[in-house]
């Protein structure tokens, strides 16, 4: 029955660690509407989430649409649906891959490096320091990084909708010798702005977790730098599948 | 103005402070000795409020730092000045912003004004012109002094330091003990230090006091320390790995 009890203790662990991170969260948000605002460090922050993701996004996100297209132009030949494919492409784009697969990107890039920075002030005793100085660590730090991330993640969603579907044109009109009017009229067509918004909003969601959990983990490490590398780890997990679940969610309750 | 009542305090099942009474008047000069994971670090911590004790209180200036909660602690905090024992400087601002911090923070000084009040501080631990350099580049006593300027900045009326002179040569930790002893002298500050270096703690201190399994064991002036009768302070400072002291 060792098992039975191992599987136990983990679901307690999962669901008390659950607590603590709303328990974070909530604290953050009545931070958020104390003054003052650290505006250097908001802007610092957007810049690290934000602009220093864009490179990596662009690479994804082109990719994507690309083999998107290939793929989608394989499975319609079989009932002549051909035409479809810029379609298939600007819907999954804005609906679902911009989003989900630019927030696991960010969760990687800026949540890693978010938790590790903040897991080296707290065993360096840096956020200590900081409260020394009669100045609140979760003001100071986390809510830029959690306003920063609400922010930058749909702006990151949005350039990332517009080179896939940049990327399944090319492929569309280069490979696939489709005519370029006919794909664009396609793609943007049965495009509503439903879509794109209720995409951008998952993605502000998205944004808000991946900082959330990163600074909740850098938080609360302990034990040196393994101790660090841990709430790194964890930081990327746990934003990775809270990401992919609420994903589900959203879509299922709001669209 | 310092006043510490039955502290208990534990980590899980390890207790480290198990009662732990002591007293600090105004304008004196406490030095705590004791050994490695003694606890001194984490009363240190308790005195502004880092750590929440498992029972006791902390009267600072008729408050309990203790039962203090939100606004009320970061009121009283800023009377305060702490070097942490690795200086704990912010690695993401350079040296005359980790020093103004608390000025950037709590007063309406401009940049310019705050960066001249950092080079006076830093001026006066022995760092003269270093306010643009980044904390990972100085060195572990470079770091401790910048620590020290950041502690003094806003002229607080009580000092921690924990650790002051570890790590220091010797001349450059006999500049620091004489700093410790004009901040007390010119600006009447009340300060609490934690040390091994005994050297440092007869020269600054008004009192000692000695942490050993959870209490305070002995307090006295630096004569009286020199010449205990107590087996357990005669050992600590004199050195000795043979005594009542258990080690490990
Ligand atoms: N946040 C914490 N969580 C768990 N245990 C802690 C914590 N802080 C301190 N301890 C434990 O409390 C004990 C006392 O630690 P402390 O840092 O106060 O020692 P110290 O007297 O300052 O030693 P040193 O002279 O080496 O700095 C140690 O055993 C340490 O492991
Ligand atoms: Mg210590």
């Amino acid at each position: 029955m060792n098992w039975l009890e191992d599987i136990g203790l983990a679901v307690a662990h999962f669901i008390e660690e659950m607590g603590r991170i709303m328990v974070f969260f909530i604290e953050t948000l009545l931070w958020l509407f104390r003054p003052p605002l650290y505006l250097r460090n908001i802007f610092k922050q957007m810049e690290e989430i934000g602009v220093n993701s864009v490179g990596v996004v662009i690479i994804m996100a082109s990719f994507t649409g690309m083999v998107l297209a290939l793929q989608s132009y394989t499975g319609f030949k079989r009932f002549n649906a051909e035409s479809l494919v810029g379609t298939v492409v600007a819907l999954s784009m804005t609906r679902e891959l911009g989003p989900v697969l630019t927030g696991l990107i960010v969760a990687g890039r800026a949540g890693a490096s978010m938790a590790a920075e903040l897991g080296t002030m707290r065993v360096t005793e840096q956020i200590d320091a900081l409260a020394t100085m009669a100045t609140n660590p979760i003001k100071y730090l986390a809510v830029p990084r959690v306003i920063a991330g609400f922010i930058m993640l749909p702006l990151l969603t949005i350039i990332s909708n517009m080179l896939g579907i940049f990327g399944g044109y090319l492929v569309g009109v280069k490979v696939l010798d489709a005519n370029p009017v006919v794909y664009m009229r396609r793609s943007f067509d049965y495009l509503e702005m439903n879509d794109v918004f209720s995409g951008l909003f998952k993605a502000a969601i998205f944004g808000l977790i991946i900082a959330v959990i990163s600074c909740y983990k850098g938080f609360y490490a302990a034990g040196g730098a393994e101790g660090v590398g841990k709430a790194t780890t964890g930081a990327v997990v746990i934003s990775m599948m809270l990401i992919l679940i609420s994903d589900y969610f959203l879509t299922a309750i709001l669209f | 103005m310092i006043q510490v009542i039955n502290l208990y305090k534990a980590f899980g099942n390890k207790k480290v402070l198990a009662g732990v009474n002591l007293e600090i008047k105004k304008g004196e000069s406490m030095v705590v000795i004791g050994g490695s994971g003694s606890g001194k670090s984490v009363l240190i911590k308790h005195i502004i409020g880092l750590l929440k004790p498992d029972k006791g209180s902390i009267i600072i200036a008729g408050k309990d730092m203790a039962k203090l909660k939100g606004g009320d602690v970061d009121n009283l905090r800023k009377k305060f000045g702490m070097l942490f024992q690795g200086a704990a400087l912010f690695d993401s601002l350079s040296v005359w912003e980790n020093v103004g911090f608390a000025l950037k923070q709590h007063t309406m000084l401009s940049d310019k004004e705050i960066r001249a009040v950092a080079g006076e501080k830093l001026k006066m631990v022995g760092l003269a012109g270093i306010e643009d350099m980044m904390p990972v580049d100085l060195s572990g006593g470079m770091r401790k002094r910048v620590g020290l300027a950041r502690a003094i900045a806003m002229d607080p009326e009580i000092l921690l330091y924990d650790e002051p002179t570890t790590g220091l040569d010797p001349i450059m930790a006999d500049v620091i003990n004489d700093l410790i002893i004009e901040m007390r002298e010119k600006l009447k500050v009340t300060s609490v230090a934690i040390t091994h270096d005994m050297v440092s703690a007869y020269k600054i201190a008004d009192r000692i006091a000695m942490l050993y399994e959870g209490k305070i064991v002995e307090v006295g002036t630096p004569d009286e320390i020199k010449h205990t009768k107590n087996p357990l302070v005669k050992q600590f400072i004199t050195g000795s790995a043979v005594g009542p002291i258990k080690v490990g």
